[in-house]
């Protein structure tokens, strides 16, 4: 655990970039622009987490890097490819709500990404059973999801995002609906993960703490139009274990990017 | 006073070594208790409610062509075994058929629904219509412009168990997650992997609800449309025996003939019930037992 742990560290400057956003916007049908001309540069191997208040497009920027929203202008490429055009274990993807199917074993559900490559079961057995094993429930592999609690189910969504081995994760709020000793130890989990299998994380969240805590880069974001405001360099702290949370260099930072925050609150008019 | 209290208390712990296996045998108990009532419980309600039936017509010495006993009822059904056999497994087949093709044409006609949004649009009305308007008043027509009575009749039950079929497919086929479909899309799922794993499991629970319906109401309109046609002749169902006897006046065979029509559709509704439990039972919360 502790050697897993120490091998956190932000990646070096020069790391190659992995997701480039180019002036991407995204307009809906509506009118509504939810995200407008944002620049941003993702090397390989950073955790960068979008922190913004609700509604200011955290969730459709995800969805044009993952591929599921069309970019209305601007450009994205992920690995050198636009959105949803690259190899497709590149990608998993973490809902705000687990977003199990009720209807299949946890099993079957982290299975689900293997069989779509059309993978059988007898052969993905060794993957899946190393996905749960990874988020700590291979005992639960037979069960069904409505007999898990929210934190087991959050973490089976995990493991389904990590059976393909992607490079790159993309997280909406994962852990947004737990109490805060389930969200800690899915924190820290989350953490290993991304050093051990040297991920690219991105990170939604509309807590400070958790930001902090968990990335090496935070891109706080403001709302109508949907922007990025400011963009806070965390690169110190490692390892982040709990201890992290008591030090002062933490304290400063979540000072920081909670002024950060404030700034983009200004001009908002609360009950849009 | 404490060496009392320890006393006391000794028994009771040794009632209790193993808790877990104490904790077991009493849930199962219960639910061996609650297995027993499910099945107890309505035979009883039902065995005594014949008895009292029984009694008030010998009581009232009712004569059988106004209401006959349960026994003779009974006996009615055993001496008229062979032609109401013979009726019963008519309706039988009527409703059956009329049933698989009211999902084969639902199944099949609701996946074009949620397909193609113009499709539905352009034969909703068509769909509508043949289900507000009552099968009863549209049989005679079919009736004149088909001449296999078989034929007719299943279409007269077709039209009442096709639309439940057709609207829940349709509906359950749009129900699913749309966070699951993203995740589908992101894993670049072929159509058929997506109708295979995720349209179809959503849908599920909208079709089972829907066959528990039409089940019912396919023999319904087996029977409905067979009353109608009952002046035609040479049909057999149990419908037509109903109204056969009534001519003749001979009421326990009537009820004997009703008794049959209501076994049909308990056998249905039980068959449904059962399917919709082994298909849904290990996940969907409309067939989960709750935790009290
Ligand atoms: N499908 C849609 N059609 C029209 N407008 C939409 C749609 N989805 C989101 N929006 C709008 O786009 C804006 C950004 O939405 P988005 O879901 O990205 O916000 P968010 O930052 O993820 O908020 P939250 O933290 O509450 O999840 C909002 O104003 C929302 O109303
Ligand atoms: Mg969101």
């Amino acid at each position: 655990m502790v050697s897993e742990a120490t091998a956190q560290k932000a990646p070096a400057e020069d790391a190659p970039v992995l997701i480039r956003m180019d002036g991407a916007s995204k307009q809906f049908a509506n009118g509504t622009v939810a995200v407008r001309d944002m620049n941003l540069d993702i090397r390989e191997g950073e955790f960068i987490s979008f922190l913004g208040p609700s509604g200011c497009g955290k969730s459709t920027a995800l969805k044009m890097i993952a591929g599921l929203l069309s970019i209305s202008a601007g450009e994205i490429t992920v690995n050198g490819h636009p959105p949803g055009k690259g190899r497709e274990q590149d990608i998993g993807f973490v809902f705000q709500e687990a977003t199990l199917m009720p209807w299949a074993t946890v099993f079957d559900n982290v299975f689900l990404p293997l069989r779509m490559k059309g993978m059988k079961k007898k052969y993905a057995r060794d993957e899946v059973e190393e996905a749960l094993a990874s988020v700590g429930l291979s005992s639960f592999s037979g069960a069904y999801p409505r007999q898990l609690s929210g934190g087991m189910k959050m973490r089976v969504s995990i493991a389904r995002a990590l059976v393909t081995k992607p490079k790159l994760l993309l997280m909406d709020e994962p852990f947004a609906a737990l109490d805060e000793i389930t969200r800690f130890k899915l924190n820290n989990d989350v953490l290993e993960l991304w050093a051990r299998h040297g991920l690219t994380v991105i990170f939604v969240t509309h807590s400070v703490f958790e930001s902090v805590y968990l990335s090496n880069r935070v891109v706080v974001m403001a709302a109508r139009p949907g922007r990025v405001s400011r963009v806070v360099d965390l690169p110190g702290g490692y390892p982040r274990t709990e201890h992290y949370r008591t030090t002062p260099e933490y304290a400063e930072n979540c000072r920081i990017v909670s002024a950060a925050l404030e700034e983009t609150m200004d001009n908002v008019d609360i009950d849009h | 006073m404490s060496t009392s209290t320890t006393d006391l208390t000794a028994p009771v712990a040794d009632a209790f070594e193993d808790p877990a296996a104490e904790m077991n045998a009493a849930v199962e108990r219960a639910a061996r208790r609650e297995r027993r009532m499910r099945v107890l419980m309505p035979v009883a309600a039902l065995l005594s409610a014949l008895a009292l039936w029984e009694f008030l017509v010998w009581y009232n010495e009712v004569p059988h062509y106004l209401i006959p006993a349960p026994s003779l009822i009974a006996q009615t059904l055993v001496t008229d075994f062979g032609t109401l056999m013979t009726s019963m497994w008519f309706t039988v087949k009527l409703t059956l058929v009329s049933l698989l093709l009211a999902i084969v044409g639902g199944v099949a006609l609701g996946m074009l629904f949620a397909l193609s949004r113009t499709v539905e649009v352009s034969l909703f009305p068509f769909a509508v219509i043949l289900q507000v308007t009552p099968v009863i008043a549209i049989a005679p027509l079919i009736l004149i412009y088909v001449h296999d009575t078989f034929s007719a009749l299943l279409i007269c039950a077709w039209i009442v168990a096709f639309f439940p079929i057709l609207s829940n497919t349709a509906i359950g086929l749009r129900s699913a997650d749309h966070n699951l479909r993203d995740l589908f899309t992101l894993y670049r799922a072929t159509p058929w992997q997506r109708l295979r794993y995720l349209l179809v499991p959503s849908a599920l629970p909208y079709f089972m609800a829907a066959l528990k319906i039409a089940g019912g109401l396919a023999l319904i309109g087996a029977v409905v449309a067979e009353f109608v046609a009952g002046t035609a002749g040479q049909n057999t169902g149990l419908a037509s025996r109903i109204l056969e006897s009534s001519f003749r006046q001979e009421i326990p065979r009537m009820f004997a003939a009703l008794f049959l029509v209501s076994l049909l559709g308990v056998v249905i509704f039980l068959a449904t019930s059962f399917l919709s439990k082994a298909v849904l039972g290990h996940w969907h919360e409309s067939e989960i037992k709750r935790e009290a």
